[in-house]
């Protein structure tokens, strides 16, 4: 079942381009990676989802309602977490929490004590004294303490330390064995990677790839190394084969297609293998293969 | 549908309660003691008729009609009428400037903050926010008019009835109402917080500036600006309601005005796009001097023009004063004759000292810019690079000293080409600069007392603005309540030889001055020694350790 759908969505600010045809979608249950270079528009696309910002052109539809017109049934079952949380300076961390979570209409009091040890977080703190990343912690209580169907979260670990992301990581594991869906920003891709099953790559407010991370990766190639007892005749002429490395007693190093991966290995098998490497594809490849020709529109 | 707009508008309106309370309580405490104090000072000062009647004769001075607008129940004029005609505007202004900074705080700066955006990514409707920021500012001036109407009438003074007493809160409370739905108009159309409050301080300096013109000149013109309805209840006299009213339904126009605005914009949008910047920076923008010159530019240009038109809204009053003069035998008898200086002199100092009040605005602003750069953490990146804390402190000091000099020439020149327009026999322009100037060293001490507060106690950089409040009570305001004269000269301002009726002294300037440095050379000291960005709690945390280790 569709719970985010998005199609053609166009933004501008002025002369600049934000928005320029988006189009999204993603199922119950999912965890939507969606990543690209900075100023792509990740944040204005959540912001329309939220229905915040009104797109120009095109349609933003959350739980099959439209995202301006019905924000507010919609919201009733959204969580959200900015990617950069102000609060107000003379209120304590705990109010605050608990004023968002009055507005949101449920009270669940035990969770919420579970997630401020969870994320080691000071309650009675006011929140002018709080630090960049327990603020961020604030809004991800707040967020999770909730009881959502969909989650939107803009880069929500940025400024969190590794033991905090990875309490965040488990509240996101713990969400989706629930059957929640969740919608992730992030320049993180070791976090994508792990948490999502499906990736948008957005750049220059258009989507230049979207898939499962499986599909995803056979855009990418594998990384072999490997040692033989011969030599591996004309490598460097097998289809998909780059980058050969070779350095003394047969060790090489290359890249191979994905796609091409099975003849390759049946091919230098035949010279004998000692030892054996791979290293499945990152999307950090993927990455920079599509960040790096253009990068973002500002 | 439109129900979902205003969803859970009365849980935030609780939200806005819990956080301003303090606040509400202090500026609810501080306009109804002022008023309850001075009504009955007003007793003991005029007890006679006698006395009463010679006050009836000077507020019928144009000065006096452009400050407080048009003098009514002159045939019977009771403390009642006095107070109404003398308290009421100033008093409607002090309440319009708690409602643009009540409003602003709840509306763009929460927004500018993005601390709207998670209020609304929660189940709130889209016109949640600013309504219940307007229930908070209208239930807060409700409670203002009827505490003051209320106490008013309790003071049991003889000619302040129950009737004029509630005109004169409800007066109060009206003006707070229309100018809180104006901020949250230009809150839909400034981006930021800056604009905001900028616009709305326009719209009430315009108000009161077309109302003081018209007051003193073609009367219809103060029937355009909401001040100018406002003067016109005469309270404790006629008691006229509508102006009540017709400000009233005026702002409820406007507000919905500003809703419907509101619920079609984006969030963190205006309809006033601001501009983009340049790709690099010019030649100016390569130090802490040129980067406080640049980030206050638009706010120096509409001070410099704002000053200007003071100074010749005012020079164009002078014309008046000459008609006025011819029509009003007995006055001139009383004022010219008896003290033996012309009235446009008179004038002349009288509205200097108010123009060198407001002219110390912009140099505070522009100084006390710098402790906003701390706050927001952007002080510390310029110290982080290789600038020292004495250049930066000094670059906008010095923005603050020239603008001083800036600000009250411009006022000059603005009286003095209004002036010659209108006067058959116009005052010299070096008469009114000299007038002008010679406040110069008032305005430093008040720059001085910044500096020392920047550098000391950062937090306490307020307390600036109440002593500039304070000198501007007992200026102006204490010629006409007869206050004692040792409190006007508590206020650099009241020390101020007031050129052209007096003569020059220049002791007072040098010793003016070199109070003013020693302040600022204190400012300095401090500023090198202390943290950057501490915050109050932090402050006196550092406090208590110090005395414990003792
Ligand atoms: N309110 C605004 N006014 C003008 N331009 C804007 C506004 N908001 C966003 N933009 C522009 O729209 C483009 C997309 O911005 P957006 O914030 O969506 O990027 P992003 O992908 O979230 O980037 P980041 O990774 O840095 O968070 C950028 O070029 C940005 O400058
Ligand atoms: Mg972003």
């Amino acid at each position: 079942m569709t719970i985010l759908k998005t199609t053609n969505l166009k933004k501008r600010f002025g002369n600049v381009i934000a928005l320029n045809g988006v189009d999204l979608e993603v199922n119950r249950g999912e965890v939507y990676g969606f990543i690209g270079p900075n100023g792509a528009g990740k944040t204005t696309t959540i912001r329309i989802l939220l229905g915040i910002l009104q797109p120009d052109e095109g349609k933003a539809t959350v739980f099959g309602k439209d995202a301006w017109q019905d924000a507010v049934e919609i919201h009733k079952k959204i969580a959200y977490v900015p990617g950069e949380v102000n609060l107000w300076p003379n209120l304590s961390g705990g109010e605050v929490i608990d004023f968002f979570v009055k507005l949101r209409g449920s009270n669940n009091k035990n969770h919420r004590k579970e997630l401020i040890e969870k994320f080691d977080l000071d309650p009675s703190k006011k929140c002018r004294s709080y630090s960049k990343g327990n603020r961020q912690k604030v809004a991800l209580v707040a967020a999770f303490a909730a009881e959502a169907d969909l989650y939107i979260l803009d880069e929500p670990s940025s400024g969190l330390d590794p033991l905090m992301e990875k309490a965040f990581q488990e509240c996101v594991m713990d969400i989706k064995k629930a059957g929640k869906s969740i919608f992730l920003s992030s320049h993180i891709l070791s976090e994508v990677e792990k948490l999502c099953d499906k990736v948008s790559i957005i750049r220059k407010g258009k989507i230049i790839e979207a898939g499962t991370l499986d599909e995803l990766r056979h855009l990418t190639r594998t990384i072999i190394r490997l040692k033989t007892k011969e030599e591996i005749p004309a490598l460097d002429e097998v289809k998909g084969v780059y980058d050969i490395k070779k350095t003394n007693n047969n060790t090489y190093t290359f890249q191979v297609d994905t796609d091409n991966i099975g003849d390759i290995v049946k091919y230098f098998s035949q010279s004998g293998i000692l030892k054996l490497e791979s290293t499945p594809p990152k999307l950090e490849n993927l990455f920079m293969h599509h960040y790096k020709k253009n990068g973002g529109v500002s | 549908m439109f129900g979902l707009k205003f969803n859970q508008t009365g849980k935030l309106i609780r939200f806005i309660i819990r956080r301003d309370r303090i606040r509400i309580i202090i500026w609810l405490l501080v306009l109804t003691t002022i008023t309850l104090i001075i009504a009955p000072a007003y007793t003991e000062l005029f007890p006679t008729e006698k006395e009463r009647l010679v006050m009836a004769e000077t507020v019928q001075n144009p000065a006096m009609i452009a400050m407080l607008g048009p003098v009514y129940g002159l045939d019977n004029y009771t403390i009642g009428v006095m107070f109404g005609s003398q308290m009421l505007l100033f008093t409607a202004i002090a309440v319009a400037v708690m409602n643009i900074f009540l409003v602003t705080r709840h509306t763009r700066e929460d927004e500018e903050n993005g601390r709207i955006e998670i209020i609304r990514s929660l189940p709130v409707g889209r016109l949640s926010n600013v309504t219940s920021t307007t229930i908070v500012a209208i239930g807060v001036n409700i409670l203002l008019s009827l505490i003051i109407g209320i106490g008013l009438w309790a003071l049991r003074i003889e000619s302040m009835g129950i009737e004029g007493s509630l005109l004169y809160g409800a007066a109060l409370g009206v003006t707070g109402i229309f100018f809180s739905t104006v901020t949250v108009f230009l809150v839909q159309l400034s981006e930021n917080t800056r604009g905001t409050i900028g616009f709305s301080f326009f719209i009430l300096g315009f108000a009161y500036l077309i109302r003081a013109l018209g007051d003193v000149g073609n009367k219809t013109l103060s029937l355009f600006s909401p001040l100018g309805w406002i003067v016109r209840t005469q309270v404790y006299a006629n008691n006229y309601w509508w102006p009540v009213i017709l400000t009233a339904g005026v702002a409820f126009i406007i507000i919905a005005a500003a809703f419907y605005l509101n619920s079609i914009r984006d969030l963190e949008a205006g309809f006033i796009p601001a501009r983009s910047g340049r790709k690099t920076a010019s030649i100016f923008l390569k130090n802490p001097l040129g980067l406080g010159l640049r980030l206050q530019r638009t706010a120096i240009i509409s001070w410099l023009v704002g000053i200007f038109v003071l100074g010749a809204s005012y020079g164009s009053v002078l014309g008046d004063i000459n008609s006025f003069i011819e029509t009003n035998e007995m006055y001139r008898k009383l004022i010219i004759v008896g003290e033996g200086f012309s009235l446009t002199d008179q004038f002349i100092t009288t509205i200097m000292s108010v123009i060198a009040i407001f002219s110390a605005i912009p140099s505070l602003l522009m100084l006390l810019k710098l402790k906003k750069e701390e706050k927001k953490n952007r002080a510390e990146q310029l110290l982080a690079r290789s600038v020292s804390r004495n250049r930066l402190l000094a670059s906008f000091l010095i923005i603050a000293i020239i603008m001083s000099f800036i600000s009250l020439s411009l006022a000059s020149v603005g009286m003095w080409s209004a002036e010659i327009s209108v006067m058959e026999e116009p005052v010299s322009f070096i008469t009114i600069f000299k007038a002008g100037i010679v406040y110069l060293p008032a305005i430093w001490i008040m720059i001085g007392l910044a500096t020392l507060f920047l550098g000391v106690y950062s937090w306490a950089t307020g307390l600036t603005w109440l002593y500039l409040v304070y000198s501007f009570f007992v200026v102006y305001l204490g010629k006409l309540l007869q206050l004692p004269q040792w409190m006007g000269k508590l206020s650099p301002f009241g020390n101020i030889p007031q050129l052209p009726v007096e003569d020059m002294n220049w002791a007072i300037i040098l010793i003016l001055t070199i109070i003013a440095l020693f302040l600022i050379a204190s400012g300095f000291a401090g500023y090198n020694r202390r943290d950057i960005n501490v915050t109050k709690d932090s402050f006196y945390l550092s406090f208590l350790f110090k005395k414990n280790k003792n």
